[in-house]
């Protein structure tokens, strides 16, 4: 494809964070006017190319140039100031203010003496939201409006500055089906209008509808920028995916799973949510497999007793167990590795040997007195044995690279002892060669017949550890994969069926 | 794979030199403050370097350090107590009342105060604890209501008058200059300021309000009930304002309706001064103990000098923003040290 009028072009960027790389040697170039899909797996470096271009992170290597001049902004106002304009996946309006005011925040129309001109503020917001075909007063406050309003409200928001490029960040992930319609309506339109738009989903089957080009990126890597046309969804998830899958994972047939370790019977989270149950056997690796936001986690963290849940029986080894909060869970065995290492693993100031201890604090206490000799010696053991890179047990675990810090959840647990594990994305910004210890580490528990519970969007990762996975879609348990039976295209067909359906 | 593997780990200090400067800048940092603090006013204002002044400077830490000691677990777990100051007025009123019963020896009515003090502050300690975990309300609003509820139950308690004629032996008590150098009250101060750092850094329980202030939901996701923590540590502070309100009594003798306006100022003061970080986890509670000398020495020093009343609180004021904003910048060291 002749790239003679790019808008934006992007020469061997690359951006690296403490542990991992984002990005690496990112070439693309973006047509004036065309609307370019970004496809990848979570964690393959779309939210952070999406960054750069909005100015919050700056590119260690490469360059990019925006409409034929260099592109260094260094704050999202740059970004917005050279006419790139990003609708993130979060939305930013604030709730308390008008659809207007946030509409036209950064510029409202004044009158004298720094009076806001209401008359024209409501005026000019009409004629944006009329543009996203949202016909509703200006002056409703944004907490009253629906998430796929808002959504439009943002789009609106994006077009108030008169965007040369249009960045929308997984926009229809919270929509329902005729509202994605009408989004790509607009969208069309848009383009029509001259507007180039750059649009990153998950969902396969919805970019054939708007999209021109492709790119794909897997592990921070450009696997291929291609025209859309002539390509089908199984291609797509082939980029997508790539990787040899028997290269990596040695599916060790000597397990054998025995009893039930943990049966979960009609759990409800709330009112909303359908009934689920599911079993794992000791000695068993279940994998939970789903897109983002299918109800995964939330099953698993209400299993946990985290979050609150209306009704369901638990049973650990046969026997039902009450479990209202966590600790009624670590009572009973059960430990919970969950998706947001940081905010919920982790104390990230204190040191690895205190976030180790914490599971049991008694395990290394006498009458109350924590004796730091024993817990030095257990936190030791446990770091050997995990091969935690560390400069010593003391460092903060703030300063540990994504896998050592991972690896240092998954120790707090064995200093616990459990019977029964959930591990929600347990390699997520993991590198590669912490993710394989990790791997091993859940076999060798496997072996010592605990029973392991994997949540992951990583579909290779599962299809190589699993007995069995569990495929969830929009809250639903939509079906169980025997490992005779795994296939990637019949799982991710499972995982959407739920949002496919008119 | 051509991703790397090797993890970029920031730390090319040596453990034993990182733990080092680790105690140079956390709480070293503030010792040698005090140290330079006390230097200057020794060498530029008169009678500041004299046994009776130093005498004085232990006599009027004592209250402070007492609270300040109790608000360093609040703070620690990232909640903050505002009430500590009225409090203590309630639990002077309600202490000098026990202690006048003429019905009751002396020795009698001394202990029955001293509980009842302790019991009343850590029952409005525990109120606030409770109340904002139970609710989940920022424990400011809540202790901000307690202050003016405290200061209310104060005055219905006294009737709205001071409480005088206490025990001579307590009154002497609080006179007393143990070896003529160590004041009673002091040793008081000491004595919970050594409690609080016993507990802190040996027991499982200190180790939990670290945890609690560094990520509660980590802790209740590794299975506890961080609210526990949270609710001991303000009960603590509560008990702590009821110890201080005893202190009260043995420095000034009177059972005060309309004592402690502003005290939790500067007991908050104190901690923060000490290098405890206002979002919780991170701090120390010989910290607090320096940071209450601090001010006591700055206050005192400036009024040798001749700085007049008017003056004093500003350059005081100075100091605490000062000491928030080496907070700021100890973390950044700190951080590349780990």
């Amino acid at each position: 494809m002749p790239m003679d009028d790019a808008i934006l072009s992007l020469q061997g960027v690359g951006k690296i964070f403490p542990g991992v790389v984002a990005l690496s040697d990112v070439s693309l170039s973006i047509a004036r006017g065309e609307t370019h899909i970004v496809l990848g797996e979570n964690g393959a470096g779309k939210s952070t190319l999406i960054k750069l271009l909005a100015g919050i992170y700056q590119p260690d290597a490469g360059t990019i140039a925006f409409n034929g001049a260099p592109y260094q902004p260094k704050t999202p106002h740059d970004a917005q100031q050279s006419g790139i304009r990003i609708v993130h996946q979060e939305l930013n309006l604030l709730p308390y203010l008008s659809i207007a005011e946030n509409l036209m925040l950064e510029n409202l129309p004044r009158r004298a003496f720094g009076i806001v001109d209401r008359k024209a503020l409501n005026r000019r917001a009409m004629a944006l939201l009329k543009e996203v075909g949202l016909e509703i007063d200006p002056r409703t406050r944004v907490e009253t409006l629906g998430v796929a309003q808002m959504q439009l409200v943002e789009i609106a928001k994006a077009l108030s500055y008169d965007s040369k490029l249009l960045v929308l960040d997984e926009p229809t992930a919270t929509l329902t089906p005729p509202e994605i319609k009408r989004l790509f309506a607009i969208i069309k339109r848009l383009k029509a209008k001259g507007v180039t738009i750059i649009y990153i989903s998950h969902r396969l089957h919805e970019v054939f509808e708007i999209g021109d080009r492709v790119t794909i990126l897997r592990n921070g890597r450009l696997v291929a920028t291609r025209d859309l046309h002539g390509l089908s969804v199984p291609d797509l998830v082939r980029m997508m995916i790539g990787r040899d899958i028997a290269d990596e994972f040695s599916f060790d047939a000597s397990i054998v799973p025995g009893k039930v370790a943990l049966s979960v019977s009609n759990l409800k989270r709330n009112a909303a949510t359908p009934a689920i149950s599911f079993d794992v056997r000791h000695g068993e690796i279940l994998g939970v497999a789903g897109l983002v936001g299918s109800g995964r986690t939330e099953a698993m963290r209400a299993l946990f007793g985290a979050d609150p849940k209306l009704d369901g029986v638990v049973e650990i080894d046969g026997r039902p167990v009450a479990i209202t909060a966590p600790k009624d869970a670590v009572r009973h065995g059960l430990s919970l590795l969950t998706e947001d290492r940081k905010g919920q693993g982790l104390l990230l100031d204190l040191a690895v040997d205190k976030n180790i201890t914490i599971t049991d604090l008694g395990k290394v206490s006498r009458h109350g007195l924590v004796n730091r000799r024993a817990e030095s010696a257990a936190a030791t053991d446990l770091v050997g044995q995990l091969r935690v890179k560390a400069s010593s047990i003391e460092q903060a675990v703030r300063n540990l690279s994504g896998g050592n810090q991972q690896k240092v959840v998954l120790a707090k647990w064995l200093f616990r002892g459990t019977s029964t594990l959930i591990l929600d994305e347990p390699t997520r910004g993991v590198d590669i060669g912490a993710r394989r210890e990790i791997y091993q580490l859940l076999w060798m528990l496997a072996a010592a017949q605990k029973g392991i519970i994997m949540v992951s969007s990583d579909l290779p990762e599962l299809m190589g550890m699993c007995h069995r996975i569990i495929v969830f879609s929009k809250d639903r348990i939509v079906g169980e994969v025997p490992r005779s039976a795994f296939d990637q295209e019949r799982i991710l067909s499972l995982a959407y069926q739920e949002y496919v359906r008119p | 794979m051509s991703e790397t593997s090797e993890p970029l780990v920031s730390a090319p200090v040596s453990p034993s030199r990182a733990k080092f400067l680790r105690f140079l800048i956390r709480d070293a940092g503030v010792l040698l403050a005090l140290v330079l603090i006390t230097l200057f006013f020794s060498a530029s204002a008169p009678y500041f370097a004299t046994p009776g002044n130093a005498l004085k400077i232990f006599v009027q830490i004592a209250i402070n350090t007492v609270l300040a000691a109790g608000m360093t677990f609040v703070i620690l777990t990232g909640g903050i107590d505002l009430s500590v100051g009225s409090v203590l007025a309630l639990c002077t009123v309600v202490g000098a009342t026990v202690m006048i019963d003429e019905s009751l020896s002396p020795a009698v009515a001394i202990t029955l105060a001293l509980l009842a003090c302790m019991a009343t502050g850590a029952a409005c300690g525990f109120l606030n604890g409770w109340i904002s975990t139970r609710w989940k309300i920022p424990s400011f609003i809540v202790t901000l209501g307690m202050l003016n509820m405290a200061a209310g139950a104060a005055r219905v308690v006294s009737d709205n008058s001071t409480i005088t004629g206490l025990p001579q032996s307590f009154v002497d008590f609080g006179n007393l200059i143990i070896g003529g150098f160590l004041p009673s009250i002091f040793l008081v101060a000491v004595l919970v300021i050594a409690a609080g750092w016993f507990v802190l850094r040996f027991t499982v329980f200190g180790r939990m309000i670290f945890a609690v202030g560094t990520n509660d939901e980590a802790v209740r996701l590794s299975g506890h009930n961080p609210d526990f923590y949270k609710v001991a540590a303000f009960t603590i502070s509560g008990l702590t304002a009821g110890i201080a309100a005893m202190v009260y009594l043995l420095r000034l003798n009177i059972g005060s309706p309309i004592a402690g306006v502003g005290y939790e100022l500067n007991a908050i003061a104190a901690v923060i001064i000490g290098g405890t970080s206002l979002s919780g986890g991170k701090g120390s509670i010989i910290g607090t103990l320096v940071g209450a000398c601090i001010l006591q020495v700055l206050s005192t020093g400036l009024q040798l000098l001749g700085v007049g009343d008017n003056f004093k609180p500003i350059v005081i004021g100075l100091v605490i923003v000062l000491a928030v904003i080496l907070d700021a910048y100890r973390e950044r060291l700190l951080r590349r040290i780990r």
